[in-house]
């Protein structure tokens, strides 16, 4: 059982005195008491091993003023597209902008379903906490939805803001969704993003999740799948700021011979903590499983990847497989790397592995010796390291946007 | 075009002093072969004129067109026109064969002043000399020697050369790891570039390379010092006879 806590955070009690002040729900009430009970995790607690949250979050701002500017609307609004989309705005944890959904998609605000898991689920907690609102996705039974739908989040105000979302993919429908997270610079934002996705039988998604806050913004977000038979699911991610990040992933999967894929990039400079956490759960014979990150952690960066897999009783001939690969470029970066596998069927290729390496020196002779300056010698090989892990996506707009976002980011912490 | 003065070199890391007051010209338009037996620094040679970081240079100086390249980092000696060709050229994921050679032939010129190559200017030149040497598009659109073959990598070594018209080519070890036809194809690619404005080392084992590139001089490397200069017959002379009397002559 998980330890009470003797005497809460300065942050903690600034977390319970913001949640006496929203609606009052059974699961909130029931939420907010195991936050009071157990405060945020620790160390001590495995899953958060190595995003110690009770010491990273030094305080909590209180709600965002949710009540919008033209200004602060005009900001959201410059935020350049990755690809062209059907763009839903959410600035400061509430809906400000829609456009027209495309054929097959229907959007509505909602006062969400807030619910977490049990065992240390603190990012679902926090969301049940403080979630008032979220948009409800559906997508029509074989619709083949040719536009991006986009859900935009930003943050602007030195404040909290949470959101819960629901997205369901009908049976046979194709679509792909860019989920994005922008903030203000120089803002000690808080956001906290739940999506409860469910796909269904036979489903083709692509889904990236692109993370670009402010280097002040934390933020804590989390993406539950359940997995329908015979779907195809690509999941991309790129992180790219904020300060302190942790972006859960749990997929279980529940229909048969699904196939999935995981590719994601990580860039971790400055002193921000960036944290990747998969769970995929495959509870049914014949899924196949692909993931693969690559991180850079330079500066005083600290970088944090969990995966792991669960392979149940019945799932026999899953085919799952994991590597995680880190440019660490500074004496000072830091990388943890923790594969967690447990297997109960006998049936199953699983395997994983992690790397944690420097830029190679003959790689950078050989391009020095052919005339390339040191400096961009380095940021060739860096970029060759990390957009590998985009080379295959078929949307060469996509591949392109992702990266320019590369470059760009390498540009400022090279 | 070069000239080597009692030149001195260590490796950083093990502190032995490998090059050891090492003397050398090499004129305009001249091919020098360099041959040596193992362990006698023909490598470290090569990369201590290249500029690679952790060969030391304690003594001495080397003047390529007059000008001393000790002080110079291995791009600047790139972009003046200097070019080393590996003995084992190195395999990078990710880098497209093409988006290097451009990012190499532009970061020359503009270290040299001059202007960039528009990419329809370069895939022209990319494409007469890549037919030249039997390289493919598809393979320029590869990694950098990811999965190329021994002679896949030599010919684009060759490629490289030729795209970066180098005035002083460094030619370590080419023949290794090379069947007759590759070295054929590789000695043509060679023998094409030579002129009167540039001028080789060729460092070798074995006189069968020489037998495609014919030589101007050999210098016999032994123990970081050239022991003996001759013609081409000299490399014949240790193709029969081995190494050993000269190494006692000089003893």
């Amino acid at each position: 059982m998980l330890k009470r806590v003797e005497k809460l955070t300065q942050a903690e009690e600034a977390m319970l005195a913001a949640a006496a002040r929203v609606p009052a729900s059974a699961g909130r009430d029931s939420a907010a008491g195991l936050l009071r009970e157990r405060g945020l995790p620790t160390r001590r607690v495995e899953a958060w091993h190595y995003t110690d949250l009770r010491n990273l979050i030094k305080g909590f701002p209180g709600p965002v003023e949710s009540e919008s500017k033209p200004e602060v609307e005009a900001w959201l609004g410059s935020i350049t597209a990755i690809v062209p989309s059907a763009r839903l705005s959410f600035l400061n944890g509430r809906l400000v902008a829609e456009d027209a959904m495309p054929t097959g998609v229907t959007a509505k605000a909602a006062s969400p379903a807030t619910g977490f898991r049990d065992g240390p689920d603190m990012v679902g907690i926090l969301n049940t906490m403080f979630a008032t609102h979220g948009i409800e996705i559906a997508v029509a039974d074989g619709a083949q939805v040719e536009t991006p739908v986009e859900l935009l989040h930003g943050m602007a105000g030195e404040g909290a803001a949470a959101l819960r979302h629901s997205f369901r993919l009908g049976a046979g429908a194709k679509a792909v969704v860019l989920e994005r997270h922008v903030s203000r610079n120089g803002l000690a934002s808080h956001s906290n993003t739940v999506t409860d996705l469910e796909v269904g039988d036979g489903c083709e998604l692509l889904w990236l999740f692109a993370q670009e806050e402010g280097e002040a913004a934390t933020h804590l977000s989390q993406l539950n799948i359940r997995l329908g038979a015979d779907a195809k699911l690509t999941l991309l991610l790129l992180n790219a700021g904020g300060t302190l990040v942790r972006r859960e992933v749990d997929i279980v999967s529940s229909g048969e011979n699904s196939e999935l894929s995981i590719r994601g990039v990580n860039l971790i400079g400055g002193t921000s903590h960036i944290d990747v956490t998969t769970v995929l759960q495959h509870e049914v014979p014949g899924v196949t499983a692909n993931e693969l990150f690559r991180n850079v952690a330079t500066e005083r960066g600290h970088g944090v990847f969990q995966g792991q897999i669960r392979v149940a009783k019945e799932a026999q001939k899953t085919d799952a497989r994991m590597a995680c690969n880190t440019l660490l470029l500074s004496d000072e970066a830091e990388f943890s790397a923790k594969p967690e596998l447990e297997i109960f069927a006998d049936d199953v290729q699983c395997g994983h592995g992690a790397t944690v390496t420097d830029i190679v020196d003959e790689h950078l002779f050989y391009l020095r010796a052919r005339g390339i300056p040191e400096r961009e010698a380095r940021s060739m090989l860096v970029q060759a390291f990390v957009q590998e892990v985009f080379d295959d996506l078929e949307d060469e707009g996509m591949r392109d946007a992702l990266d320019a976002r590369i470059v760009t980011w390498l540009e400022h912490h090279g | 075009m070069l000239e080597i003065r009692n030149l001195h070199v260590r490796i950083e890391d093990e502190g032995t002093e490998i090059i050891r007051g090492l003397n050398l010209t090499v004129k305009d338009g001249e091919v020098a072969a360099i041959m040596g037996p193992n362990g006698s620094g023909k490598s470290t040679l090569s990369y201590a004129l290249s500029g690679r970081d952790g060969y030391e240079v304690t003594e001495g100086e080397v003047l390529f067109n007059g000008v001393n390249i000790l002080e110079m980092e291995a791009d600047e000696r790139a972009a003046s026109g200097l070019f080393l060709a590996f003995q084992y050229p190195v395999e990078i994921p990710g880098v497209a064969t093409m988006n290097f050679l451009k990012a190499a032939m532009n970061s020359q010129r503009k270290a040299r002043g001059e202007a960039a190559y528009s990419t329809p200017d370069f895939i022209r030149k990319v494409r007469e000399a890549s037919g030249r040497l039997g390289i493919s598009m598809e393979m320029l659109k590869r990694p950098l020697n990811v999965g190329f073959s021994g002679g896949e990598k030599k010919r684009a070594e060759i490629l490289q050369m030729a795209m970066l018209e180098p005035k002083l080519c460094i030619m370590d070890e080419t023949d290794s790891g090379l069947d007759i036809d590759a070295l054929k194809v590789v000695s043509d690619g060679v023998n094409a570039l030579r002129g009167p404005e540039r001028s080789f080392i060729v460092i070798t084992h074995y006189q069968r390379l020489l037998e495609h590139i014919v030589p101007d001089s050999v210098h016999v490397l032994y123990k970081g010092r050239i022991i003996q200069s001759g013609g081409k017959e000299l490399a014949q002379h240790l193709e029969a006879n081995g190494y050993a009397d000269i190494i006692a002559d000089a003893a």
